[in-house]
């Protein structure tokens, strides 16, 4: 049984079809990189896994269950996390608070744990606290150290994606949605990055799907690449295989597909 | 030949666009509090013997602070200011002038014109108040000389060197605190026994004597000469060296300072102050709810007294032998059982069907509720069984064993009030730092985001209500056997927008802030039905309210005693600009040794 299977699915805004008859499937510890040029559906398609919009008709299901009419946060507790193409953390809390309060869904305690400090109350606290630092230092010293108290709004753009990151890993997920995580990283970072996309495979488990419109990245990440193109999957398969694809590049006429080499 | 920018200007080169503006607000305003009736109705409230009252000092002050402004240089880099000179007190003359010429219009207009008709105020005790029982001609040159007088003085604040300023600023606040709070010293120095103290200072028709008031100016003048910045430095010391450690420390001791004197203090005051910190205490424990539901969760309720009513209205059901319809007579302790559940209920009833509404949505469907609350308790309908319009009488006082806490012994009601607020700050405090804390401060930050990281924002939400629904509806329960009954009445909206603005004005979210914005609000303006410390503005209340608000708005958008964490979100670009010049260095330094 695969971790996520996709039926037929189509989401439709006024008249645009934004995807149409998507099918999809990924398996445990598969990474999956979607690609397509600007506007061909690719965040639509994380927006609908992750239940912020319902899709016209077709069926999602995860781990053998279905998600159609849950609450974002419902799916989010079955294993799903995402991160944002449009950085949004919560740019007033701190770095940790941000990690912290993403395992909200992991955790329990209510009012009266917190105004009687029970022992139990402690415990979450001190485990909270040592699984989000534990969680930050997997991007080295970049987030930790003084940076931990630190708004998340005073991060340079490059540490905002790592955030990010960091607090999707937070909700103790199976599956990974990472929306264009390298868009306005340097090279270095790109590289830098890329390798923790696959140790965030190998060390943490997660199966992770990537939209990504830097090539290298996807070359160097992906075990297989499903191509978009207005709404529709034009194509599927390995790295080579898609990338000389004449539909393809078709798609992408006019932008030459970079890294070709 | 060198141009000597630095001199200072040549008398009547005058930017005459700026002073007219000016002061024709001046005047404006002038005869705005000239017709809202503050002078008229301020004037009994005598601040100096035979010299000031408030209702005059309410007209002096403007022609001051539009001097000080008219005069104000703005201060650009790289261009030196000529220095001010003559020529700026002239400036500042000519606005209090303008001003005190709108007087005279005014008087001129109130003489020949009726206008009371739309205002009520138009009318000859103005009249009377203006040209101090005189002549026009009298009034009006008395005004003009007053207004071009402090309108110089205004514009001369800027010339004085900072010591004499300080000098100045220490004598007139400290005069003006000392008057306006005769009630408060005279109760105190009762209480120590030092009645004489009082009566040396203050007349027996109230207000100071001239004596005593020349005395206290010079000697609050030169305070700052002695004490010379010592305090200053003391709090800079210990703001240096805060170690954690130390910093645990010091708030322990100034924590126990201020236990001991709210405990202890009020065994010294007389009933009227009592009474008066009884009701700061009661609105205190209000806005401490709401800060919850507003500050922390940041939904913006706007029926929150729909609480405050389910809480007085039950503990006279259970505890009041003529409620009408179920009068089981219980303990105030038991119906204050009751009163969490039906609390809890009440936040569940009115939270479920409008918490899934956002922003101002979420406000105007919780303003519709609180009134839908207040309307039940006011119908036909449930009038045999909660009284209707007459409310329910006769609730008794709490009976605590040794003590009794009822409402003509304000001091036990105080003591009542405070160890509720105590509850009302620990959870607080607690629910601030804890997992369900975290999620209100996602949920305000960005609700949409807060879902998809596995937040149930609707239960969270609901949890706010609730707790809130309880601490307001605990504040209701001390006020109906404060009050010893209830009506519908005492739960108007206008309430809700009191205690909305003592969060706001105070610094929402911050417990600090809301503790300090009901002390100023609440002890000195007085609540919605309370008077406060200057029981005379009853009146004018609201529309010292307003302007607060206002003025708050606009120049401390984060309240009085803001948290960090709001001040931050208020003023960002500042903060990452001192980020920015702070670490930018280390960074830049710290990854490239990462690449290497
Ligand atoms: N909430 C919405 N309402 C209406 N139309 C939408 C909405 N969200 C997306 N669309 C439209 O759906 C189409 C797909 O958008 P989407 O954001 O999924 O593209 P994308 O593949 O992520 O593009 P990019 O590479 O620029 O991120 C676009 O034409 C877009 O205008
Ligand atoms: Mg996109």
């Amino acid at each position: 049984m695969s971790l996520l299977e996709i039926h037929n699915l189509q989401v439709t805004f006024g008249g645009l079809d934004a995807l149409s008859s998507l099918d999809f499937s990924i398996e445990e510890g598969e990474i999956v990189s979607v690609i397509g040029p600007n506007g061909a559906g690719k965040t639509t398609f994380f927006n609908t896994i992750s239940g912020m919009i319902p899709p016209t008709s077709g069926e999602i299901i995860f781990n053998g269950e279905s998600v159609l009419g849950l609450d974002p946060n419902q799916i989010t507790e079955m294993g799903i996390a995402r991160t944002f193409q449009n950085v949004r953390l919560f740019p007033n809390m701190t770095v940790l608070e941000n990690v912290m309060v993403s395992q909200h869904c992991r955790t329990s305690q209510l009012v009266v744990g917190a105004l009687f400090q029970t022992k139990a109350f402690k415990q979450e606290e001190r485990e909270i606290r040592e699984r989000s630092e534990e969680i930050l230092s997997f991007f080295g010293t970049r987030l930790i150290g003084y940076r931990l108290d630190q708004p998340a709004f005073a991060l340079s753009y490059a540490n905002r994606r790592r955030l990010e990151i960091a607090r999707a890993m937070a909700t103790q997920p199976r599956l990974l949605l990472l929306d264009e995580p390298v868009a306005g990283m340097n090279p270095i970072e790109t590289a830098e990055l890329t390798g923790l996309i696959s140790r965030l495979r190998d060390e943490w488990g997660f199966t992770i799907v990537v939209i990504e419109h830097d090539m290298k990245v996807v070359r160097d990440v992906s075990d297989r690449v499903v191509v978009l193109d207005h709404g529709v999957p034009i194509a599927q398969g390995a790295y080579d295989e898609v990338s000389t694809n004449p539909d393809v590049i078709e798609a992408y006429l006019g932008r030459p597909v970079e890294a070709k080499s | 030949m060198m141009t000597d920018t630095s001199a200072s200007k040549k008398l009547f080169e005058q930017n005459w666009k700026r002073i007219s503006f000016w002061g024709s607000i001046c005047a404006l305003s002038q005869v705005f509090i000239c017709l809202v009736g503050l002078p008229s109705e301020l004037n009994r409230r005598i601040l100096i013997e035979s010299t000031l009252s408030l209702g005059y000092l309410f007209i002096l002050w403007i022609p001051l602070v539009f001097g000080y402004i008219v005069s104000k240089m703005v201060e650009l880099e790289g261009v030196e200011n000529p220095k001010p000179g003559a020529a700026d007190l002239l400036s500042g003359a000519l606005t209090g002038l303008f001003g005190s010429l709108g007087l005279v219009l005014l008087m001129l207009g109130i003489d020949n014109l009726d206008m009371r008709d739309p205002l009520i105020n138009w009318n000859p005790k103005l009249f009377r108040l203006l040209t101090f029982e005189n002549s026009i001609g009298f009034g009006s040159l008395v005004w003009i000389a007053v207004g071009v007088g402090l309108g110089t003085v205004g514009a001369s604040l800027h010339q004085m060197s900072s010591q004499i300023r300080k000098m100045v600023a220490y004598a007139t606040f400290g005069l003006f605190s000392f008057a306006v709070l005769e009630d408060v010293i005279d109760d105190l120095s009762e209480g120590f026994r030092l009645e004489w103290l009082s009566d040396m200072i203050y007349a027996k028709k109230g207000g100071m004597t001239v004596t005593s008031m020349i005395v206290l100016a010079v000697v609050l003048a030169l305070l700052p000469l002695i004490t010379r910045g010592k305090f200053k430095k003391t709090v800079d010391r210990y703001r240096s060296d805060a170690t954690p450690e130390n910093q645990r420390r010091n708030s322990v001791v100034l924590f126990s300072i201020i236990a001991v004197l709210v405990i202890v203090l009020p065994w010294f005051l007389g009933g009227i102050i009592n009474e008066l910190l009884a009701n700061v205490g009661l609105f205190l424990l209000l806005a401490l709810g709401l800060n919850i539901v507003v500050g922390l969760a940041g939904l913006l309720d706007l029926g929150y007294v729909a609480f405050f009513a389910v809480g007085g209205y039950t503990t006279a059901v259970f505890t009041s032998p003529n409620s009408p319809w179920f009068s089981p007579e219980t303990h105030f302790g038991i119906s204050l059982l009751v009163v969490v559940v039906m609390a809890t209920l009440a936040g569940l009833l009115i939270g479920a069907p409008v918490i899934r509404m956002r922003g101002d949505y979420l406000a105007i469907v919780t303003l519709g509720f609180g009134e839908i609350i207040r309307l039940l308790f006011l119908s036909d309908w449930l009038k045999p069984y909660l009284g209707g319009s007459q409310g329910i009488t006769n609730i008794p006082a709490i009976d605590l064993g040794p003590w009794e806490v009822r409402g003509a012994d304000p001091r036990s009601v105080f003591y009542m009030v405070l160890a509720f607020c105590v509850l009302a700050i620990y959870v607080s405090w607690r629910l601030q730092g804890s997992r369900l804390g975290r999620a209100w401060m996602a949920i305000r930050e960005d609700e949409s985001v807060a879902e998809v990281m596995g937040i149930n924002t609707v239960n969270s939400k609901l949890m706010a209500f609730v707790v809130g629904a309880v601490l307001a509806s605990f504040s209701g329960a001390v006020l109906a056997a404060k009050v010893g009954s209830v009506f519908p009445k005492s739960f108007e909206i206008l309430v809700s927008i009191i205690i909305l603005v003592v969060v706001i004005v105070g610094g929402m979210g911050s417990i600090t802030g809301v503790m300090v914005g009901s002390l100023v609000l609440i002890g000195i303006l007085g609540g919605p039905r309370q008077p406060g410390l200057l029981q005379e503005f009853q009146n004018f209340k609201l529309l010292i309210y307003g302007a607060l608000l206002v003025f708050m708005m606009l120049k401390r958008p984060e309240g009085l005693v803001p948290t960090a964490r709001r001040t931050r979100e208020l003023h960002q670009e500042e903060y990452l600009q001192d980020a920015w010049l702070g670490d930018d260095e280390n960074e830049e330094r710290e990854e490239v040794g990462e690449q290497l």
